[in-house]
């Protein structure tokens, strides 16, 4: 039976979803899993794992952090290393890769049994071409989001030890984001703006439709991101974000494919364009054909309604 | 330190500046951003008998944060890559916007690499370079991996900070920002250190017409490089599914109750 190290990240003594993903997609596995934390509260963790090894550190370095990780791998003579696909996650795992000496694979989407091995499925080219690999020696992935599913429950044994504090680089601030605003690449709904917002004031319908949701977050196409009509950290495609959300909103977005290789795998896609010839109308489970600025309001006060009889 | 600031030192008397920096930019030549994927017959990769190649996306902001680290401390640029022969062209095209200098690690099997043995190529590459500083864009924009440059820093025993949106220099001192989920952080380190570069830290320069002219008399230098096996191996690629087809609702705002009762009752999603 093969054995996998999860690293799981936690915030003030709560697990991330995408970690609690990653514990599920190893579980699926058949494998004995073993959950790596890290930080102040992380010894008292519940999660679903044959083993919790709790690294109690105040100062966070991603270096020293993955020496950590690499060091239970090598301990637990473990198969895999996983992570969710998060900022964090996309951050060490590479480290821990190299610390064990093996590939990493990124943003996979799906993991099977292969033999004594792990067959790990992975979006290239910014999802323009699926590959199917495994590695001949170890592994290090990171699991994307939404793509499996989460286990939940108690882990039976923790043992905790100091982290490393043999820093390299050495996290000294974080200036949190402001207002709870959702990020796109966490939030289960997404309404995304482009071009035919005609005017970066316009986006104020788009914040609106997002915030009548209560869950969604505000999205952009590269265009108007590089007109600086918005920030990157909003622009979904390729070379921005990709996003897998419940919901997406492609409104006044003509359906490019730098933009569409960032979103088509929307659960359920809506397009709101006044040409009705638009490619993302191709995309879409839904269209609407028309005038944003007349829509999107409307759309807004309709969600709103909805949500207030619900 | 590079000799010739010895020699000078060694003439003048003057001191070398402190900061007078070995700078390298690690790129790639990749599929341009609006290829279409073939899948090559063997069903094992994608055919690129056609494919056409550019620099990649993030490795202009990678290159673009060297030269003006350049431009701010003193030194010298190299572009540096794993690649075919022909990506004597992307080299050409870094130095043509500022690179002092290239470097090609010839591989014609460079696409088939996976990020282990690349990695190690371009880290002991860094290490002849002698290198104090490595740009890489956060990602290549054809594997998307966003690996080699945190894996070149670990088998280096580098500082790394990745996805950096602010950079500065003090000395050897730096100071890196990067966007996470939850906001803004930003880290210190000492350097030698590998900057993986996100869209943002700053506007990349284009190639001028005497930056063009310049990059012919250039030295690109082409290494055979020493490469340990893949322990990726390829099962197959395949392209992605496509979504069924969608419907147009309506049209104007008398659509809006339609879309939001198929949300709601087909979909499930609100």
């Amino acid at each position: 039976m093969s054995k996998i190290i999860v690293y799981v990240e936690q915030r003030d003594g709560t697990a991330g979803r995408a970690s609690l993903e990653a514990l599920g997609a190893a579980a699926s596995l058949g494998a004995e899993v073993i959950a790596v934390v890290f930080g102040a509260g992380s010894a008292s963790i519940a999660l679903s794992a044959a083993r919790t090894v709790a690294l109690e550190g105040e100062q966070y370095s991603p270096d020293a952090l993955a020496a950590d990780i690499a060091a239970v791998a090598n301990e637990e003579a473990a198969n895999a290393v996983f992570c969710a696909s998060t900022g964090a996650g996309r951050d060490l795992a590479p480290r821990v890769a190299a610390l064990m000496d093996c590939p990493c694979f990124s943003d996979c989407t799906a993991v099977a049994a292969d033999g004594e091995s792990i067959a790990y499925t992975r979006p290239t080219l910014a999802g323009k071409l699926i590959a199917n690999i495994k590695s001949t020696a170890n592994a290090v992935a990171t699991l994307r989001r939404n793509c499996f599913e989460a286990a939940e429950g108690e882990s039976a044994v923790v043992a905790a030890r100091p982290a490393s504090t043999d820093f390299k680089a050495l996290l000294v601030e974080i200036a949190e984001k402001t207002g709870g605003k959702l990020d796109v690449s966490e939030a289960p709904i997404i309404v995304s703006g482009g071009r035919g917002m005609k005017d970066p004031s316009n986006f104020k319908l788009i914040e609106d439709l997002a915030a009548a949701f209560g869950n969604a977050a505000v999205g952009a196409s590269r265009a108007v991101v590089d007109a600086g009509w918005r920030p990157h950290s909003e622009q979904v495609g390729q070379t921005g974000k990709t996003v897998a959300p419940q919901l997406y909103f492609a409104i006044g977005i003509s359906g490019a494919i730098q933009h569409v290789a960032g979103m088509k795998t929307s659960k359920v896609i809506v397009a709101i364009n006044k040409d009705p010839d638009a490619a993302i109308f191709k995309l879409a489970d839904y269209g609407i054909v028309g005038d944003a600025m007349e829509i999107v309001p409307a759309l807004t006060e309709a969600v709103k309604g909805a949500l207030a009889d619900a | 330190m590079p000799l010739a600031h010895l020699l000078s030192y060694a003439i003048s008397g003057d001191p070398p500046a402190p900061n007078d920096m070995n700078i390298v930019a690690c790129i790639k030549r990749v599929p341009a951003t609006e290829t279409q994927p073939r899948i090559a017959p063997d069903g094992k990769g994608m055919d690129h008998s056609t494919t056409e190649y550019m620099l990649s996306f993030y490795d202009e902001i990678a290159l673009e944060e060297a030269i003006r680290t350049k431009e701010a401390v003193g030194g010298e640029v190299t572009a540096l890559t794993l690649g075919p022969a022909e990506a004597t062209k992307e080299i050409r095209d870094c130095l043509a916007r500022g690179a002092d200098k290239g470097c090609l690690l010839t591989d014609a099997e460079w696409y088939a690499r996976d990020t282990r043995t690349t990695a190690k190529a371009l880290s002991a590459q860094v290490s002849a370079i002698g290198a104090d500083v490595v740009f890489c864009g956060r990602q290549a924009t054809d594997r998307d991996n966003a690996a080699v440059g945190q894996m070149m820093a670990t088998y280096l025993g580098w500082a790394c900070v990745t996805d950096v949106i602010e950079f500065s220099l003090d000395g050897t001192k730096g100071s890196a920002m990067r966007e996470s989920e939850h906001g803004i952080e930003t880290y210190t380190f000492e350097l030698p250190a590998v900057i993986t570069c996100q869209k943002g830290l700053n506007e990349p320069r284009y190639a001028g017409l005497k930056g063009i002219m310049a990059a012919k008399k250039k030295p690109i230098e082409e290494v055979d490089p020493e490469l340990v096996d893949n322990m990726t191996e390829v099962l197959g690629v395949e392209l992605p599914p496509a979504r069924p087809e969608g419907r147009i609702i309506g049209e104007g705002t008398a659509a809006i109750p339609a879309l939001l009762e198929a949300l709601r009752t087909e979909a499930k999603v609100f």
